[in-house]
């Protein structure tokens, strides 16, 4: 294994910038990958394994009238064909979502969005299964669809939830967080109010692997093992309990190497469960993958907020106050991933990184005719539309102020001596020094020098724009008291044992989707028990395997598994003294720690190593009192708070006055996300996210027509950007460590995604400020661009 | 994965063996060269051919040769090829200009000048070149070879006059001396097919003025060169005013749709001003070809 220097340190980031336990190592996975020896749902063969395919709803709403299976049966590879009404039989056909709705696994009664699963075909190949579902006659009586989220309240829309008893309308929740008269009162009195109505579309998280599953029912012991396409493979081992009646202790949910997840991979999708019914009724081990535009057109999307903003100041600068009323189009079934309690996700941090004397929110969610899900694509439960938000609307106060929209947000930070900082919506942000991370953007940028350049251009008629964002996220859900899903706890465990060699395992709950996790966590083992992160196997994925915990989201796994391992490791550390003062014949207390090894006080030649002691505890030495022979411990990680990840981001954008064309020309990220454990982890993790938010920015958007087609079933229609959209990116850093965290770290994962689609925005806004533009949607697609130039701005829907 | 509705293979050994696999197959038997645009719709099943006959080994049809007062390029000639050729970057800059733009790496490996006019798809670019260009199109079938101009080739949208037991064997480029040629294209992401694109090529005269030109758009609903355009640039010394009218000309000329690629107001603008950019171009390269054949 090689082992990278560490890049010079950061002048910037002050005396916390050393990472954790052997810092820039490469990934312990990529030789796998790198060599496609990676093991994903597709390459799994089991004997006798049969393939499913699912047949799809052509419309977006109609009444099922009749399915006729007779000639699908009939082929000679076809097994079986399984449809609703089968479902019903077994008490199957619906299946509970993770927001307390329900979700139909086949439709029985109603088609409720365009590719809605109709029926399940198991056949010998998947060839085979493919040209079955051509076989199967379905008759639908097509309704009127509700497409458009502003049209789903008024009285007399078709009511798509008619399977809810007592459901007459499209309405869903509605949330709000903050004080309204409070903030009701500071906007009557305050200099200046600007409104604006901010449209974040639907996008798709878009993994490269697509969702899968490979389902084994042993009808024998009635074990069932499911291969899925999963980042969360305890709570789906819970919830197939649930939903299937089959006792938790005889699923083994198995989550193998994933291809990229992005919240794409939290859900349980109706094919999962048909792949196990599928397997029950066959009596063999079942495959079911879907294709890319399945998985475009059928699973969790993300966004799809319509977002009434207002913000309140003095007509000097000082930002007073944030409301916003939020229409979120939820689809045909309430399937978001996020804590029970929070129907809007973590939306409340709309009040970003500014110390506001009040601020209120309210959110209604509708039901539309539109694939379910939401809260996917690496948005930290609604962090993204938050800060895109917030971030806007202060760009569209400084150009109303005619500030300069760096100097606007410097003027109203919360400053460092306020933290712990309460919001007025409710979060306790743990830490923060904003104001040197803002600084070493605009110096990494030579801010000054690109509005010089910027005036120059302006005089010749050419239109470049600089975009600003600075972002607070809230991430690693989080305290029990406060959140669960479906009533499990936000909690993690976390394993790690200590071979008779001194070799170790450690053990998650969280699953990696591409994040690094078998480098990351060996690191912060490493760092604690002085073992190399070599010699630190890291298991994960396999509920069989590891220890209960909610899985891979909302940039989770650091705040909370990574507190897990680490305090686990100091558990291990703890007993390692024990055993080693046994071994020395000494007391406990005597010992003092060095890396990897106790020895004692005033004669550090006398000590034991980390091997010794694990060897030890495995061998003859007599133990003192309560300490059983191992050094293996255990712990469940239940977070004080969330942490607070932070980051000032700049775009800068050259627009083609004549085509509307966006050119990203520079982007600099300063992220601070506390405690740095693998810096190049890290800022891989940037690297994605970064191309992420270019991408919803210029191109991402599934949209619907009239009649509800999704118009976004492919990747010729749906863009996702390449290396040749993006600039090379300029990464800097700051650590202001999470007080609460015990190493102080905070999590990175969705920093970039959540922060930098409003950066290229307010870029490309600031470009077309000759022409009077204040506000565009996303995407800034040409033509859009384009219309904003003829002063004819539209909403994307 | 996609999975095509089922269908058989065969590979062609040459020409001949390929007409007569599509004579004994019949009616619902394809050709697949790169199979870009082929595959995509198989596995989408909007294509559902029953015999699939592979002309990938017909090497024959892989060539690129300056004969003369022609350009020859072979039917099966990739997109990467074009793309390299230092005889096409100096004869036909357009052929650059455009294979620059046409998908990514990948696919232009693979990609053919035979299947790409042959797929006529609207927003396909080669098809405006070829136009921009005069080129023509040998076909040959059970019966022989014919040439056809681009006119009589292209019919419209997926239409061509290739018949179903017909290849297009070769494309043939007429070489002007004084010339010089641009294509630009809008694109919403790298590798996306044009929102819209325009082509030219102008043949300037031993005193500087325009003795011919070509105008061609792409992906906005006109299949022939905008002929409106000739009347007021021939015998012109090129002008930006020439190029204004020109690109005025163009976006009346255009039919566009609109789609997720933009409204119809936003194409006719494209129409006009990548027109103007092409115009500009193609006149500074055919003046820097005059100057360099005066040298
Ligand atoms: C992601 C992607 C992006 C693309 N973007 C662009 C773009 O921006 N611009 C653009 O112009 N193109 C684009 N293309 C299309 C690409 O250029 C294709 O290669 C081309 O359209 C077809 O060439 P082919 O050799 O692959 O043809 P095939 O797919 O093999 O064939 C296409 C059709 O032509 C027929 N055919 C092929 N060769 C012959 C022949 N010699 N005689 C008779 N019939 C024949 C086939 O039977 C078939 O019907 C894109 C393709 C992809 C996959």
């Amino acid at each position: 294994m090689t082992i990278l220097e560490d890049r010079p340190s950061n002048p910037a980031a002050g005396d916390h910038d050393r990472p954790i336990g052997h810092g820039r190592m490469q990934r312990k996975e990529d030789p796998r990958f790198v060599r496609g020896k990676g093991h994903y749902i597709d390459d799994i063969v089991l004997p006798g394994m049969l393939h499913g395919a699912i047949l799809r709803a052509p419309v977006a709403h109609a009444r099922l009238v009749s399915i006729d299976t007779t000639e699908a049966l009939a082929h000679p590879k076809v097994l079986a064909v399984i449809t609703g009404s089968d479902l019903q039989a077994l008490g199957l056909a619906w299946a509970p979502t993770l927001s307390m709705d329900v979700q139909a696994v086949l439709v029985t009664d109603k088609v409720r969005f365009q590719g809605q699963e109709v029926a399940f075909v198991v056949a010998e190949d998947r060839y085979a299964a493919r040209d079955a579902l051509e076989l199967i006659e379905v008759e639908y009586d097509v309704l009127p669809p509700v497409v458009d989220a502003r049209k789903a309240m008024d009285p007399g829309a078709p009511v798509i939830r008619d399977d809810l008893e007592g459901r007459t309308d499209n309405h869903i929740f509605d949330w709000e967080a903050g004080n309204k008269a409070e903030t009701d009162a500071v906007f009557a009195s305050a200099d200046v109010v600007v409104k604006q109505e901010i449209v974040y579309p639907r996008v798709h998280p878009a993994p490269m692997e697509t969702c899968g599953a490979v389902a084994d029912f042993d009808p024998i012991d009635g074990r069932l093992t499911l291969y899925e396409t999963t980042q969360a493979p305890h709570a789906h081992r819970t919830l197939f309990a649930m939903v299937s009646g089959i006792p938790e202790h005889k699923i083994r949910v198995v989550s193998p190497d994933i291809g990229g997840g992005f919240g794409n991979k939290v859900g349980i999708y109706p094919g999962y469960i048909l792949a196990v019914v599928g397997s029950i009724v066959t009596g063999k081990p079942v495959k079911w993958v879907e294709d890319r535009s399945e998985n475009l057109m059928s699973t969790s999307f993300a966004r799809d907020y319509i977002m009434q903003g207002e913000i309140a100041a003095t007509k000097d600068g000082k930002i007073l106050a944030l409301r916003t009323n939020v229409l979120a189009d939820h689809g045909a079934f309430n399937a978001t991933a996020q804590p029970t309690k929070y129907p809007a996700g973590f939306f409340h941090i709309f009040t970003g990184s500014y110390d506001l004397a009040a601020a209120h929110c309210t959110v209604t969610g509708v039901y539309t005719n539109k694939a379910p899900g939401g809260v996917a694509y690496a948005c930290s439960f609604r962090v993204t539309e938050a800060v895109y938000l917030v971030e806007r609307m202060v760009d569209i106060l400084a150009r109303k102020l005619d500030m300069d929209p760096a100097e606007l947000r410097l003027r109203n930070f919360i400053k460092k001596e306020q933290f712990p900082y309460a919001n007025k919506t409710g979060w306790e942000y743990d830490s923060g020094d904003y104001e040197p991370t803002m600084r070493l953007s605009m110096k990494m940028a030579g801010y000054d020098e690109l509005r010089r350049e910027q005036k120059e251009k302006r005089e010749r008629g050419e239109l470049m724009g600089i975009g600003i964002s600075f972002f607070t996220e809230t991430v690693g859900a989080g305290p029990r008291k406060d959140m669960d899903i479906l009533g499990l706890g936000m909690a993690d465990g976390a394993e790690l044992r200590i071979h008779p060699t001194g070799k170790a395992v450690v053990r998650i709950s969280v699953q990696s989707q591409g994040q690094g996790h078998e480098t990351t966590f060996a690191q912060i083992v490493a760092e604690e028990i002085g073992i190399p992160p070599e010699d630190i196997d890291v298991v994960h994925g396999d509920t069989d395997q590891t220890p209960f915990g909610l899985g891979t989201y909302g940039s989770r796994s650091t705040p909370v598994s990574g507190a897990a391992v680490a305090l686990v490791a100091r558990k291990v550390r703890e007993k390692a003294r024990f055993i080693a003062a046994a071994m020395l014949e000494t007391r406990p207390e005597d010992l003092e720690w060095e890396k990897g090894r106790w020895f004692v006080k005033g004669d550090p030649s006398v000590g034991k190593t980390m091997a010794e002691i694990a060897m030890g505890a495995h061998g003859t030495v007599a133990l003192p009192e309560g300490i059983d022979g191992n050094l293996d411990a255990e712990v469940t990680y239940d977070p004080p708070n969330l942490t607070f990840p932070f980051g000032a981001y700049i775009c800068v954008v050259d627009v083609d006055p004549g085509t509307g064309h966006v050119k990203v020309r520079r982007f600099i990220a300063v992220d601070d996300c506390g405690t740095r454990i693998n810096p190049m982890i890290i800022e891989g993790q940037i690297h994605g996210g970064l191309t992420d938010g270019v991408g919803m920015a210029l191109m991402e958007i599934i949209e619907f027509d009239a009649e509800g087609n999704c118009l976004g079933g492919s990747f010729m229609d749906y863009l996702i950007p390449t290396a040749m959209e993006v600039p090379d990116w300029e990464t800097g850093f700051t650590v202001t460590p999470s007080p609460h965290h015990p190493i102080g770290a905070k999590g990175v994962g969705e920093s970039a995604t959540v922060g930098s689609p409003p950066a290229v925005v307010n870029a490309v806004v600031d470009a077309l400020a000759p022409f009077g533009v204040v506000h565009m949607d996303m995407p800034c697609t040409p033509a859009r661009v384009w219309e904003a130039m003829q002063g004819r701005t539209r909403p994307p829907v | 994965m996609q999975i095509p509705a089922p269908f058989d293979y065969v590979r062609a050994s040459s020409v001949d063996n390929a007409l007569a696999l599509l004579d004994r197959h019949g009616a619902e038997s394809r050709v697949v060269a790169g199979g870009h645009s082929l595959l995509p719709m198989m596995k989408l099943r909007l294509a559902r051919p029953d015999w699939l006959i592979d002309i990938n080994d017909l090497f024959e049809l892989d060539y690129l040769l300056v004969d003369g007062p022609v350009m020859r390029i072979g039917a099966m000639t990739r997109h990467t090829t074009l793309l390299e050729s230092d005889d096409v970057r100096r004869l036909f800059p357009i052929i650059c200009d455009a294979e620059r733009v046409i998908a990514d790496p990948i696919v232009r490996n693979r990609g053919t000048i035979g299947g790409s006019l042959c797929q006529a798809d609207p927003a396909e670019d080669l098809s405006t070149v070829c136009h921009v260009l005069e080129a023509v199109a040998v076909v040959r079938g059970p019966a022989g070879e014919r040439m056809l101009s681009m006119a009589e080739f292209h019919r419209g949208p997926y239409e061509t006059a290739v018949a179903q037991n017909e290849l297009l064997i070769e494309v043939r480029v007429p070489i002007r001396a004084g010339s010089g040629s641009a294509y630009e294209k809008v694109e919403r992401r790298v590798g996306d097919w044009a929102v819209a694109a325009a082509g030219a090529s102008v043949t300037l005269a031993g005193d500087g003025t325009i003795s011919q030109v070509a105008v061609g758009l792409t992906a906005v609903g006109l299949d022939h060169n905008v002929t409106e355009v000739e009347a007021i640039l021939v015998g012109q010394a090129p002008a930006e005013t020439l190029f204004i009218e020109a690109g005025r000309l163009a976006s009346l000329a255009c039919d566009p749709l609109a789609d997720q690629r933009g409204p119809i107001d936003y194409k006719r603008h494209l129409a006009d001003e990548l027109t103007r950019r092409v115009l500009r171009v193609s006149c500074s390269r055919a003046a820097a070809s005059v100057s360099d054949i005066t040298i």
